[in-house]
Parts: C-alpha cells; sequence; structure tokens
C-alpha cells in the first residue's frame, strides 16, 4: 500500500513531521518497507511532443526523435521504443535528471555514434507502473502542458507500507489514519459523507441469485445518466501520480480515488451496454468473457459473476470485462459497491491466476456497512466532473451483516503483556480505533467496527491496546537459568557426535537441497519410490532425494571442475521414502575422490579405495561407542555400489538393520555422469538403524582389569579358495578360546606365485595370553593346533608348512 | 714415595693423554682387572700393620675413586663425541614439507545451529525436530492459517500431492503442533530445521533453515517474550549490548506479534551488530493465539506462552559476515573450506561458543 504524507493529511490533522510519521507506523505495525522520492528532481521531467521522428543512421531498432519540450525548443532525443511516434505526448528527462527507477543519473551521450540529448521514458522509468513496453503515451489533453512539469511540484514521498494480511482497513489511507490518531499521531478528521437525497429512479433491475456457495451477499448500486467522462481535473490526476498511479479517465479515476482512500472498492459499468438487468449468479462451466486486461477467460462453475441477460460481463470484486466498459463517450453509468466473500474471491482468483487491486482488497474483507458510503463519495464526485443525474441508490442483500460484540476482561491485558495501562486508557485507545464501549461491572462490552474482521476474541482487543500504547512498554525480564529436562536426548547427542566425528576424519561439510535431479536420483535410487514434487521450482529440482549421494556427485563433480583433485565430503540430513511425514531417514553420507599423498616427497600417491571409507565408517562407530568385534560385514550393497568392491556393516550378527554401506560407486555411474576422477569412493550411514549404545560412558569407565601374564604372539599363513573371506577366518580362530585369544590380525593377504590358482594366501597374527596364569609351551601348542584344526575344518583351509 | 702414589701419579698422567676407547679400557683393566695394580693392593690390606691399615685402607679407597670416576668420564666423553659424529651425519633438511594432513570441516549452518541450543540450553530450552514432510493439518490449519487465508499467500509452498495435503514444511512451527500434542505443558523447546519455500533469487533460496522457540506455561506473558530473545541476541552475537526493537506485525499463530530488528552499522563494509541506527529484521514472534492451543488440547485458560522463528542462515551471515545466502548450498570446496568450523570447535557454555 503506498501512501503519502499529504494524503493522509485529508484525513488526519498534525503537525509532525514525515520522519515521526514513519517511525510511528512502523512502531504500530504498519510497517514501512521503502520510502521512495518522487519529487526531487521530478520537475525535471517534462511533458514533452515528438514532432519527428528518422530511422537511426546506423541501428535498425533505434529512431532518432526531435522532441518539443516547450517553448519552442527542440531536441534530438534517441529512442528504441516501438511506440515513438511523430504526435506522441510523452515524458521527457533533460540530461542531468536521475531515473526513478534506476538511479541513473543522464547524460548527454552519443548512441551509435548520433548525440541524445536526455530520454523519452517508459512509466516503469519513473517508477509509475511496470510497464515497460514503450515510452509513456499521454493523452491528448496534456497537450496544453507541453514543457511544464508533469509531476505535480508534491514535495511528499512515495510511503510503501508492508500492510499485513489481517488489517483491510489500512488499505485505504483513512484506515491507517485512522490508526495513527488513536496513537496519538493527530487527529482524525471528521469526514462523514452527505447522503444522496434523490428523487430519480434506478431503472436497472438488480438480483442477486439466492444459489448455493453466492459469492456475493449484498450488492449497491446506483445510475448517473447524462454524464460526459473526460481527463480527470488537475487535482485528482495530482492525487493519483503522487502515489505512482496513472490517470486514465475521470469515471476510472474516480473509482480508483475511493478505493484507495477508503478501501471501497467500486465498478463503473456503461449501463447501456447491459442488456436489461444485472444478474449477479454462479457462473456454468464454460462460460467466457474477456476481462480488463484483454485475457479471454474460460470460468468454471461456481464463479461468482455479475451478468446480464447476454452473458457474463465481470467476475464480481475481482475484474470487469471489456463488454460493459466505461470510455470517453459512456453516457450513462452504472455504479457498483458490493459486498463479495473473501474465500470466493479468493478460490476464484487462484484459479484463474487473476491479481487485481480489488481482488487483494475483497479477499482480506472489505467493510460490509461502506456500500453507500462508497456510492456516495464517488457518484458526488462524478457528477461534480462529469455532470449527469444521479438516481436513488439501490441495495440488494441476501444477508444482513450483523455486529461483532465481544465482552473484555481488562485484566487480561497485563497478564499477556505484562505491563499495566489504566481503564481510562484503554477506553480511550478503543474508542479511537472505532470500537463502541459499555462498561459492564468488571468488563467492557465492546462492539466491532465494521471495518475489523480480524478482530473476534479477547486476545484481539488485548493485542489493539498493546499495539496503539506502543511494544516498548513491554517490559525485558531476564530468563531464568534453570534447566529441568537436558538439551538433546540421545539420539540427537550421537547426531551430533558423528556429524563432528566423521568431519575430523577430513571430510567438509555441505549442506544441499532436500530435493534433486530426477536423473541423478534415479542412479541412485535402487529400490526406492520416486517422490515428486508437484510444483517444483526448476524440472532439476523435481524429486525429493532418496539418496544423499545424487546431490554430493552433482557437487563433487563441479568442484572438480573447478580443479580440485583430491576431495571429500559430506552431509548429514534427510532422505526420503514415501510422501507421508516421518517416511524419512537420517543419513550420513560421505564421498571421496582422488588420490592421497599426491604429490608428495614422502609418502607414494595411492587412489583412495574402499578400504580408505570402511575405516572412516568403522573408526566412526567405534568411537560413537558401538564394539567393532561385534561388527558383521558382507558384500550386499545397493546397485550403485561397485558389486565386487563395496561392503554392507551390521552392529552384530543378528542382521536387524543396515548400519551402514561403504564402497567404490558403480563405475557406469561416473561414466554416465562423465566424472573425472582416479577413484570416488562413499559411505552412507544410517542413523536411525543405530540402535543407540546402551551403556553411557560412565557404565563403560566403570570397570578396569587387564592381564599382566606373558602373552604369546603366533603366526599362521593359511591356503583358502578364493571365495572364503578373511572375516571366516578370524571368527572361526576368536571362537576356539574367547578368553584366551585377545587379539588377529591380517598381515598379508597374497595370490600368485607358488599359490594355486583360485586359491589365496592368508597370514594371521594370533595374540594369545591368560589371565590366570603364563602358559607354558604345551598350553600354547595345544591352541595352536586347535586354531589350525578349527580353521581347516570350518573353511576347507590348508595351513602352509 | 709409596706405591700407592706412584700409581696415582703414573696413571693420571696416562689418562690425561690423548686415548681411544680401547687405550682406556687397557687402562680400566691394567688397574681394577683380577690382578690390576689397584686390585692388587686391595689384597695387601691384610698385611699391613695395624697401625697403618686404616690410613691405607681409606687412601687406597680414595685413589680407586679418583680413577675410576677418570676413567668413566673419559669414556663417556669418547662415546658421547662419537654419538654426536655419527648424528651429525644423520641430519636432515627439516625445512621439508611435513607429511599431508586433511581437514575436516562442520558448515556454518551446523555451527550455528549448535551455538543456538547451546545458548538456549542455558535457560532451559531443549530441542526437539519434526520431519520436513508435513501435512496441510501441521503446516497451516492447526496453526490458524485455515485455508484460504492470504497468509497463506506468503509461504509458497512445495506440495506433494495434487490435492495439496502433503507438503515440505514452509516454517519449523509445525514442531510446535507435535510437540505439545506429544506431551502436556509445560513446554520449553527450541527447533531447528530445514524449511522450503518454491522462492528463488539472490536473497531467498528454496530450502532454508529456522529454528523455532515455544515456552508454555503458566503466566508466562510478553516481557519473558522480549527478556528471552534479548538474552539469545546478547549471547549469540557475544556483544554486552544490544539494541532491539519489537514492533507490532502479524503472524495466524501468534497473537499478538511482533517482528524484531536489531540495531546496526556499516563499517569499512562490515556490518556491526549491537550499534548504529540502521534497523535489521531478524525474527518474528508472539503469544501463542489461544485457537493454537486449543487445537492442541491446551487449555488457553491455564497455559499460556511465546513462540519466535528465526532464520538461522541470516544469522549465520551476520556473525560470520557471509554476503550470500546461495552459496551455503552450492558447495564450493574454497567456501566450506574458508567459512566452515573445525569439528572441534564444539560450541559450549563453559569454553565460550566461539574462539
Amino acid at each position: 500500500m503506498i501512501i503519502t504524507f499529504d494524503w493522509l493529511k485529508d484525513h488526519l490533522k498534525t503537525n509532525l513531521k514525515e520522519k515521526n510519521l514513519l517511525e510511528q507506523l512502523t512502531n504500530i505495525g504498519l510497517e514501512v518497507e521503502s520510502v521512495k522520492s518522487l519529487s526531487g528532481d521530478n520537475e525535471l521531467f517534462k511533458v514533452a511532443e515528438i514532432i519527428k521522428t528518422e530511422k537511426h543512421p546506423n541501428a535498425d531498432r533505434l529512431k532518432v526523435c526531435d522532441v518539443n519540450i516547450g517553448e519552442n525548443e527542440i531536441k534530438k532525443v534517441v529512442c528504441g521504443a516501438e511506440n515513438a511516434k511523430k504526435g506522441l505526448l510523452t515524458i521527457y528527462a533533460p540530461p542531468g535528471a536521475i531515473i526513478p527507477k534506476t538511479k541513473t543519473k543522464l547524460v548527454v551521450a552519443k548512441i551509435r555514434g548520433v548525440t541524445s540529448y536526455g530520454m523519452l521514458c517508459s512509466e516503469s522509468e519513473l517508477n509509475l507502473s511496470d510497464e515497460s513496453d514503450g515510452i509513456t503515451e499521454l493523452t491528448r489533453e496534456f497537450k496544453k502542458n507541453i514543457g511544464k512539469s508533469y509531476f505535480s511540484k508534491s514535495k511528499s514521498n512515495l510511503i510503501d507500507l508492508s500492510i499485513t494480511p489481517n488489517r483491510p482497513d489500512c488499505l485505504g489511507v483513512r484506515g491507517i489514519a485512522r490508526d495513527l490518531a488513536a496513537s496519538g499521531f493527530g487527529k482524525l478528521v471528521d469526514l462523514r459523507e452527505k447522503k444522496i437525497h434523490s428523487k430519480n429512479r434506478h431503472t436497472l433491475k438488480v438480483k442477486i441469485n439466492k444459489e448455493r456457495g453466492q459469492g456475493c451477499t449484498a450488492f449497491g448500486s446506483c445510475l448517473i445518466t447524462n454524464v460526459k467522462n473526460s481527463e480527470s481535473p488537475k487535482w485528482l490526476k495530482d492525487k493519483l501520480i503522487s502515489i505512482g498511479q496513472k490517470p486514465i479517465s475521470a469515471i476510472v479515476d474516480i473509482t480508483n480515488y475511493v478505493m484507495l482512500d477508503i478501501n471501497r472498492p467500486l465498478h463503473a459499468y456503461d449501463a447501456d451496454k447491459i442488456e436489461k438487468g444485472i444478474i449477479v449468479r454462479n457462473s456454468k462451466f464454460g462460460e467466457e468473457f474477456t476481462a480488463l486486461d484483454n485475457k479471454n477467460y474460460k470460468l468454471e462453475s461456481g464463479m461468482c459473476v455479475i451478468s446480464d441477460n447476454k452473458g457474463v460481463l465481470g467476475l464480481g470484486g475481482i475484474i470487469g470485462g471489456t463488454r460493459s466498459s466505461t470510455e470517453f463517450n459512456t453516457k450513462n453509468i452504472l455504479l457498483e459497491s458490493a459486498y463479495f466473500e473473501p474465500g470466493s474471491i479468493r478460490n476464484t482468483a487462484k484459479k484463474l491466476n487473476l491479481d487485481t487491486d480489488a481482488k487483494f482488497r475483497f479477499e482480506r474483507g472489505i467493510d460490509p456497512l461502506s456500500i453507500e458510503d462508497g456510492l456516495d463519495k464517488a457518484a458526488k464526485l462524478i457528477k461534480e466532473i462529469c455532470g449527469g443525474e444521479i438516481s436513488k441508490i439501490d441495495i440488494q442483500k441476501i444477508e444482513t451483516y450483523k455486529t461483532k460484540k465481544i465482552k473484555f476482561d481488562p485484566n487480561i491485558f497485563e497478564k499477556i503483556s505484562g505491563f499495566k495501562i489504566s481503564l481510562k486508557e484503554m477506553i480511550k485507545i478503543l474508542k479511537d480505533l472505532g470500537f463502541e464501549v459499555k462498561k459492564d461491572k468488571k468488563r467492557l462490552e465492546l462492539t466491532v467496527p465494521s471495518w475489523r474482521p480480524d478482530i473476534s476474541q479477547e486476545v484481539d482487543i488485548v493485542e489493539e491496546l498493546v499495539r496503539i500504547s506502543g511494544y516498548e512498554k513491554i517490559k525485558y525480564i531476564e530468563p531464568i537459568k534453570k534447566r529441568k529436562k537436558s538439551t538433546l536426548n540421545k539420539y540427537q547427542k550421537l547426531f551430533h557426535f558423528l556429524q563432528r566425528s566423521v568431519a575430523s576424519k577430513g571430510y567438509l561439510e555441505a549442506i544441499t537441497w532436500s530435493f534433486t535431479d530426477k536423473r541423478y536420483n534415479d542412479y541412485f535410487r535402487d529400490i526406492k519410490k520416486e517422490i515428486k514434487i508437484i510444483n517444483p521450482i526448476s524440472s532439476e529440482l523435481g524429486v525429493l532425494r532418496n539418496s544423499i549421494f545424487s546431490n554430493l556427485i552433482l557437487y563433487i563433480n563441479k568442484n572438480l571442475d573447478r580443479g580440485f583433485k583430491d576431495l571429500s565430503i559430506f552431509e548429514i540430513g534427510p532422505i526420503f521414502n514415501g510422501s507421508n511425514p516421518g517416511e524419512q531417514n537420517t543419513v550420513i553420507c560421505g564421498l571421496s575422490a582422488g588420490k592421497k599423498s599426491r604429490l608428495s616427497w614422502i609418502e607414494k600417491d595411492r587412489n583412495v579405495d574402499v578400504f580408505d571409507v570402511k575405516r572412516d565408517v568403522v573408526q566412526t562407530l567405534v568411537e560413537a561407542g558401538y564394539n567393532s568385534e561385534k561388527f558383521f560385514i558382507d558384500n550386499e550393497t545397493p546397485n550403485y555400489y561397485h558389486p565386487g568392491k563395496s561392503g554392507r556393516l551390521f552392529l552384530n550378527n543378528k542382521k536387524n538393520q543396515i548400519a551402514a554401506y561403504f564402497g567404490e560407486i558403480h563405475p557406469n555411474i561416473l561414466k554416465q555422469i562423465d566424472i573425472k576422477t582416479e577413484s570416488l569412493v562413499g559411505f552412507e550411514i544410517f542413523m536411525e538403524n543405530l540402535e543407540l549404545p546402551k551403556k553411557t560412558l560412565k557404565d563403560l569407565k566403570v570397570k578396569f582389569s587387564f592381564s599382566d601374564f606373558q602373552k604369546s604372539e603366533r603366526d599362521f599363513a593359511f591356503i583358502v579358495n578364493k571365495e572364503v573371506k578373511a572375516q571366516d577366518l578370524i571368527d572361526t580362530i576368536s571362537n576356539v578360546d574367547e578368553s584366551l585369544i585377545k587379539d588377529i590380525k591380517v598381515f598379508d593377504v597374497y595370490e600368485g606365485d607358488n599359490i594355486p590358482e583360485n586359491q589365496k594366501s592368508i597370514a594371521i597374527s594370533v595374540t594369545i595370553q591368560s589371565s590366570e596364569r603364563t602358559l607354558n609351551e604345551n598350553d600354547l601348542e595345544k591352541i595352536n593346533n586347535l586354531i589350525i584344526k578349527n580353521v581347516e575344518d570350518k573353511t576347507g583351509a590348508k595351513i602352509r608348512s | 714415595m709409596s706405591d700407592l702414589k706412584k700409581i696415582k701419579d703414573e696413571f693420571l698422567s696416562k689418562l690425561s693423554g690423548k686415548l681411544d676407547i680401547s687405550e682406556i679400557i687397557q687402562i680400566k683393566s691394567d688397574l681394577f682387572g683380577k690382578s690390576g695394580l689397584i686390585s692388587t693392593q686391595f689384597k695387601k690390606i691384610g698385611t699391613i700393620a695395624e697401625s697403618e691399615r686404616k690410613k691405607f685402607a681409606s687412601d687406597l679407597n680414595i685413589i680407586k675413586d679418583e680413577l675410576q670416576d677418570l676413567i668413566s668420564s673419559r669414556i663417556n666423553e669418547l662415546e658421547s663425541a662419537e654419538i654426536n659424529k655419527k648424528l651429525e651425519k644423520e641430519k636432515i633438511d627439516i625445512t621439508l614439507p611435513e607429511r599431508s594432513f586433511v581437514r575436516g570441516k562442520i558448515h556454518p549452518v551446523s555451527q550455528t545451529i549448535d551455538e543456538i541450543s547451546s545458548i538456549f540450553s542455558e535457560i532451559g530450552f531443549s530441542v526437539e525436530e519434526g520431519p520436513d514432510v508435513e501435512n496441510e493439518y501441521n503446516n497451516f490449519t492447526a496453526l490458524n492459517t485455515p485455508e484460504n487465508h492470504p497468509a497463506r499467500d506468503m509461504h509458497d509452498t512445495f506440495y506433494l500431492d495434487e490435492k495439496k495435503q502433503k507438503l515440505l514444511r514452509t516454517h519449523t512451527s509445525p514442531v510446535q503442533i507435535r510437540t505439545m500434542l506429544k506431551d502436556k505443558p509445560p513446554f520449553k523447546i527450541i527447533a531447528p530445521g530445514r524449511t522450503y519455500r518454491s522462492d528463488s533469487d539472490q536473497t531467498h533460496s528454496p530450502m532454508f533453515h529456522q529454528v523455532e522457540g515455544l515456552h508454555i506455561d503458566k503466566n508466562i506473558n510478553m516481557g519473558h517474550l522480549k527478556g528471552c530473545l534479548n538474552y539469545f541476541i546478547k549471547e549469540f552475537f557475544e556483544v554486552d549490548k544490544i539494541k532491539m526493537r519489537f514492533r507490532p506485525s502479524h503472524f495466524p499463530f501468534t497473537e499478538p506479534s511482533a517482528e524484531v530488528d536489531i540495531g546496526y552499522e556499516m563499517k569499512d563494509g562490515k556490518i556491526i551488530i549491537g550499534e548504529g541506527d540502521q534497523w535489521l529484521e531478524i525474527l518474528g514472534c508472539g503469544m501463542v493465539h489461544p485457537n493454537v492451543l486449543k487445537n492442541v488440547k491446551v487449555d488457553p485458560a491455564k497455559f499460556q506462552g511465546y513462540a519466535f522463528g528465526i532464520g538461522i542462515d541470516r544469522l549465520a551471515m551476520l556473525k560470520y559476515g557471509i554476503n550470500d545466502l546461495r552459496a551455503f548450498f552450492d558447495c564450493d570446496y574454497r567456501w566450506l573450506s574458508h567459512f566452515g568450523f573445525d569439528p572441534l570447535d564444539v560450541p559450549t557454555n563453559y569454553r565460550g561458543l566461539s574462539r
């Protein structure tokens, strides 16, 4: 909502300055979004006429225009607008002027070799409208103004307010003035509109169909006959220009003015174009009409339309149609002032994707009792400016407005706001805001003003009182430093631990969108269901991610393109399994690309490999408190991992829930994405599948036991079939005697010379120690033999002699 | 001259000469070997007249100690000279680079969430979470934003079904609803997390982070709200004084509602929080609307309190001088390395939020 201080002064008597005004507006909840200057250099922008155009000698699209800027002064201006032609009245900006939109200062400049003295401006460049197609076209009326400043001399700034959706009353200047007056910023001017006393009959019949979902509950109108539509008088044009609107014709300007002034949208029809009478009804499916925006709309059923015998004239409260629009030669006018249901307006506008000033106001709720005021005010202005005779006012209603009453307990104010104001003060504020106030024992009986659809209960009254008395009166109550519940639960603690644990292994944490490109998602979707976003921001962000890899691989590729070679990134966040709330999992996903020790004088470089990520996963889990001796790992992994170089990790051999996957990313994916790196490995840890460690640190630290008896290390080398897993050997050995076998290490794996084909040699070192005595040679020999026997029996291995 | 004196003088002079280790060991054996000169003298002690025996033994011991000390010190000297010579040969170029190391980092948004949690932990808030995919009811209707409410226009919502029943949450406020439905009052929680709006330009990204706050108890009023946020902002920006402005606004789920601005000024292109006369909007808040409490079966006649919502990315930008919101999610290695935090820098109450 754009206002000027000058316009406000029509409604508000005040001696205060604009600076105070801006502060006060914000203080009472009418936030000042911006203050734009239309003045200042404004007087430099002159009404001018193009008297000749020629094609630019060096550019097809440009024209060289001779422009009359008054007092027989002709300027040469280069202009690219298609509508620049001889005889056009427009707005000229001389060198030195600052273009309001771009804030750039014009200079005399050579454009493709032709010197241009100034510029012809579009409406958008002047902040008059969003119209940027061509230069401003002024009506013939302006011919007498050539050479004069287009903008009036008003020094008033354009104040753009962000009005919250609960305050439709402040979409009119008067509503804003009322709030300001209540807060002590001046006095509201009494402007009671004089009623129209007319003896002329209203000869156009208006009917509101009583049907289900009827969006119009009241339709007021009057006829104004024998008018002569014209340009608006200067005061009215200046008014509209002062807030950045473009005057069109007196009738349109007047309806706009009344809407902006008292938030009462009106519509003027050319009465002669209406067939017989007005019928307000629900639309039928497939009905069409051409609206004032020159677009054709095809309607669904049940939209509130204003129609006549021939069909739809307009969408009630949203936009009128071209068939009945007023023009300069319009003689008889039907002026409409109606009430439309916010919900109905919103539904229709949404379905047709239409946004207009009227729609914006009606969907927030117009004062239902302003129907007559609006007609009075506008009809009188039309008569004043365009002449003619006003008929009696006719108001059709299918519902009567009931005033809202609230019983307000004044004690509630302090209970919620934490500070006190006197009852007297409360009553004054409420009265100033338009409430009727009656004292009823300990309560106030309030009648809510009809322009405040947002107020229906006591807390709404508290808000009004706090707002107008000022938020600065609210005290600061220091918070108490007391904690009844731990800040994080165990799961959240684990989240934070794992996050920092992975980062400490050299991974940079990334945060990427929860949605992703369908193509990338498909690479990592495996057997999961695709979840589409109905209205994505772009097709590349069209689905919720089924895996974090889709985003990470995209970004790792971008970083490789930036010239980085060795990269490790990770993200901890949601992946989605379905479109219902809760069908998501928290995953820690990491990717590592390139080499270790690249270009090192001391270490030999090598590609990152699956055992790097296996270490990162295992170490992270061990740090978080899980026992790696119980981990169970096999090689069943989703299809986006290298089938031979990837693993699946369970916290124990019950294999209930997959704790993690790790491995090389499938070479096919790398090929399709065209990612250029020596090696790409990744992992996924599934937070929800990690059973919370039962033991707390406190529990773990209690028992400390160790053995001081001598320990022995024995080495074994087994020859096994290639498919036998090292883990099988380890498990078998550890089962021989868990109390004596303290540690098992695989220190060599070998295939090739001296080993039969399809077999391999695995060398294992076993640490044996008793916690009761020192083992003698005999004991050790026994265990040795047991180890060899068990391994040979269970895995088909042969000990290497 | 007694024998002892003779031995002493002879060997002192021998030991003062230039000798190598083997020569010294030879001397050692000449003196202290089985039939060495000193050893022989010791054997003689028994044969000496009783009157002189004591003195003889004492003199002998002194000479023995003196010679022994001298021998071991000469050996040490030679040995360490030898080691030093060897070490000298082992000298390396210490300016060669160390073995390579990797440094991981924590994303500034994660760090900021931890900072926020740490501050609110001190005044008794606990952390709650909710799902990213929400139903329409929790995201809007339960929060007193029924269908057709114009306030819904401000939330450009991503939907997951044609009926618009499932969506990506547009704010963290649905966590309020979930928390209050799950438990009984009082409530004192914060809920950080991802939020989504189909909006994308220089200052908006389709995904961003919010932290929701909710404090419901008996007699919690707007003064508590003001005090809590003032405390938070001061702690977060690690400044002693903060300029804050509460101004009326409107959110369907709170009433009265407020937006909060903090004072700042620009110095050398950097934002200084807490000084100057410029205002910067940083959060929205208010007293939880009685309709919301009713929707979650909390009696508004008994319980009341406040809620707030803060943009986490925005806070991080202000505190750490990050200019571009979109860079947060762009995953540029250089940016992550520069703005990321060392994982050991865990914000805590006792060591402070940051270094």
